[in-house]
């Protein structure tokens, strides 16, 4: 016979899965009094399931009993599905015993909303309570913050977890309104923009007094679903950049919408979900996170999906031809990163490296440049600029035939 | 041309560079004892390591070079390269030389040989860190063991003994023979005969703890569940976890 907490702890995996965030980076408690762990600045993803998806936390649910019944989501109240809810004691046990042999980096807990939304939210501010003082635990714990619960069991629940999130789910407040018709975006927004002002306030006071307990010091994030409804990844790239700019969130999670349900309203079951749109995205939230881009550079109004077939900065680059030829040995930082087959990296590598010499292509295949891309787009010590720069269509077909598709791979890889 | 023919290790390695500034060599080459030919031209020099020779080679390095930099040396070496011990050997040379700024670069290629070396063994170290699987024995030991692709116990030690300082733990290097054990103050090496007999990767049933097959069962259907079947992209998890390190993971082990 199956353990009841080996069924409960299935059954609150599942429930859990289809929210995407596993960041645990960014957590900053040290182990100072010899309790148990210690945060890593980088985080660290332990395992990959079948799927390709990396486990860095115990991701459950608390319950998956709710009173809400969206379209979308497996754990709403009209889904015939087997129910569980674990105890407080459960959860500090599993998260404890796993964390000690080293599964995990920490707790990601959410939860179904039982009762009420502050009944649900006194629950996980129990756990994460226990487990910060009863446990003396100093893992990265991901709490959700429940829509509706009082400012102060929030803000008393910042002060233990390391990063709290809040899910948009669809990326419209028409998509949200079609699925989910009790809830709306404002509820997502209250509180994100209660536990920023604190975030903020808190940083701002232990600027001035050192001994300011730490506040969500890995910050907030917010998830979309992708594929679910009509909207266009123009649509979906704005709400993050907004959602990036208004509530300094430090995630937006997309995620192709796995269909699970026979809802008239939503994908059929059995269709795939929609992996390499999701992968575009990701590309284009990178760009305007790391790369300088902005949404309008990547997504307008003549463009309002990205392009399948090929990245989005590689689509950039196309369309801007005339920027091009650059060469590497003048040009910016700025713009060399903006060269298809130039990443962060490399392009620091080669602002540094050039001081001792102009650089030739072998010499960019080594610092890490992808020179079947790079190549079509720069000058180097060792090349001297075409005729004429190929077209749009030339360099396509050049990159096709280089072996490597310019298709990325089925599911984006983070790091 | 000067052979320094050092022991092999690293404080060997930096008193070879001592030696060589101290007697003048102009170019030279670095080897170890159990590799060294005898060629036909130039001289030979067997450096015996002193540990102050080494310091103050670390010392000058340390005030030459940054923090990231120190550790790319030293985990380049680590990655116990055939060819390592000379680019790294030129490379402090080349550091001391014409100074700290020399690293960034990356046109040259001692530079880009051990950087591109140091890059390898942190993503192994990084794959240790998230890959050790400790399993708690009957005395309340938890205890691990790994094959790295490098010698990267060295490397994390330090995450180790923060994370879990209030248990006691030890990482078992199979391929090298030897790990890493904390008692609860401080960490140690071990050999392979201080090790009980059967802790390879599966200490048998019986030294286990009482509930630590639970734990593994719990973690196993946790696993499991983690995974979205429309989402199945086994190739992709393998990339990100390679088969040879599967006999070592606890969700990956059937049994």
């Amino acid at each position: 016979m199956i353990p009841r907490i080996q069924e409960k702890l299935s059954i609150l995996a599942d429930a859990a899965k289809y929210d995407v965030s596993c960041a645990s980076s960014g957590g900053t408690r040290k182990n100072k009094s010899k309790g148990l762990g210690d945060s890593h600045q980088t985080g660290i993803c332990h395992s990959y399931t079948e799927d390709g998806r990396c486990v860095s936390l115990l991701k459950i649910l608390l319950t998956n009993h709710c009173i809400y019944d969206c379209a979308f989501c497996v754990s709403r109240r009209s889904n015939d599905i087997k129910r569980a809810a674990f105890t407080v004691q459960e959860v500090v046990n599993l998260t404890i015993g796993f964390y000690r042999r080293n599964y995990i980096e920490g707790l990601f807990l959410s939860s179904g909303i039982f009762k009420n939304a502050d009944y649900t939210m006194e629950r996980l501010l129990s756990i994460v309570k226990k487990l910060r003082t009863g446990e003396r635990f100093n893992g990265y714990i991901h709490l959700k913050t429940i829509p509706g619960a009082s400012d102060e069991l929030i803000r008393e629940a910042g002060l233990y977890a390391d990063r709290m999130s809040i899910n948009l789910e669809m990326p419209t407040e028409a998509g949200l309104k079609l699925l989910a018709p009790e809830k709306s975006h404002d509820d997502v927004k209250k509180p994100l923009q209660l536990v920023n002002s604190y975030l903020n306030a808190y940083a701002e006071e232990r600027k001035l007094i050192r001994h300011v307990p730490t506040f969500v010091p890995a910050g907030q994030s917010t998830q979309m679903v992708v594929g679910a409804t009509p909207e266009s990844d123009r649509d979906i790239m704005y709400t993050a950049d907004a959602f990036y700019r208004n509530y300094g969130l430090k995630r937006v999670y997309y995620s192709g919408y796995v269909p699970i349900s026979g809802d008239n309203r939503l994908p059929v079951i059995g269709m795939q979900p929609p992996l390499l749109r999701e992968n575009r995205l990701y590309q284009a939230d990178w760009l305007m996170r790391f790369y300088g881009f902005e949404v309008s550079e990547l997504v307008d109004d003549a463009n309002p999906f990205l392009d399948m077939e090929v990245d989005p900065k590689l689509g950039w680059a196309l369309r801007n031809l005339h920027v091009f030829p650059l060469d590497i040995n003048t040009a910016d930082y700025a713009m060399i990163l903006r060269v298809p087959g130039i990443g962060v990296t490399s392009a620091r590598k080669i602002v540094q490296a050039r001081r001792f010499g102009r650089l030739r292509s072998d010499q960019l295949q080594k610092i890490g440049v992808a020179m079947n891309r790079a190549r079509h787009f720069i000058i180097s010590a060792d090349r001297t600029p075409h005729q004429r720069m190929p077209t749009d269509m030339e360099i396509r077909q050049l990159i096709r035939a280089s072996g490597k598709p310019a298709a990325a791979p089925q599911q984006l890889t983070l790091f | 041309m000067h052979t320094l023919i050092f022991d092999g290790s690293f404080p060997g390695l930096l008193t070879a560079v001592f030696e060589a500034y101290e007697r003048r060599t102009g170019e030279a080459t670095v080897s170890t004892n159990d590799t060294y030919q005898p060629g036909l031209l130039g001289e030979s020099v067997t450096v015996t390591t002193v540990e102050t020779k080494a310091r103050r080679v670390w010392r000058g390095l340390s005030r030459t070079i940054d923090r990231q930099w120190l550790n790319n040396v030293y985990a380049a070496f680590l990655a116990e390269q055939p060819t390592g011990n000379q680019h790294l050997f030129a490379l402090i040379r080349m550091i001391f030389d014409r100074g700290g700024e020399t690293v960034n670069n990356y046109g040259n290629p001692h530079v880009l040989q051990v950087s591109s070396w140091a890059r390898k063994v942190h993503r192994e170290r990084h794959r240790m860190e998230a890959f050790v699987r400790f399993q708690q024995l009957a005395d309340g030991l938890f205890y691990a063991a790994v094959k790295p692709d490098f010698n990267v116990l060295p490397l994390i030690a330090g995450h180790f003994k923060n994370r879990y300082a209030d248990q006691r733990w030890m990482i078992y290097d199979s391929a090298r023979a030897y790990g890493l054990y904390y008692d609860g103050a401080a960490v140690s090496e071990v050999q392979w005969s201080e090790i009980p007999p059967g802790h390879d990767h599966r200490p048998p049933e019986e030294v286990l703890a009482g509930n630590e097959q639970q734990f593994q069962q719990l973690w196993k259907a946790y696993f499991t569940h983690a995974s979205i079947p429309a989402r199945k992209n086994p190739k992709l998890q393998i990339r990100h976890v390679p088969k040879r390190y599967w006999p070592f993971l606890t969700e990956f082990t059937f049994d």
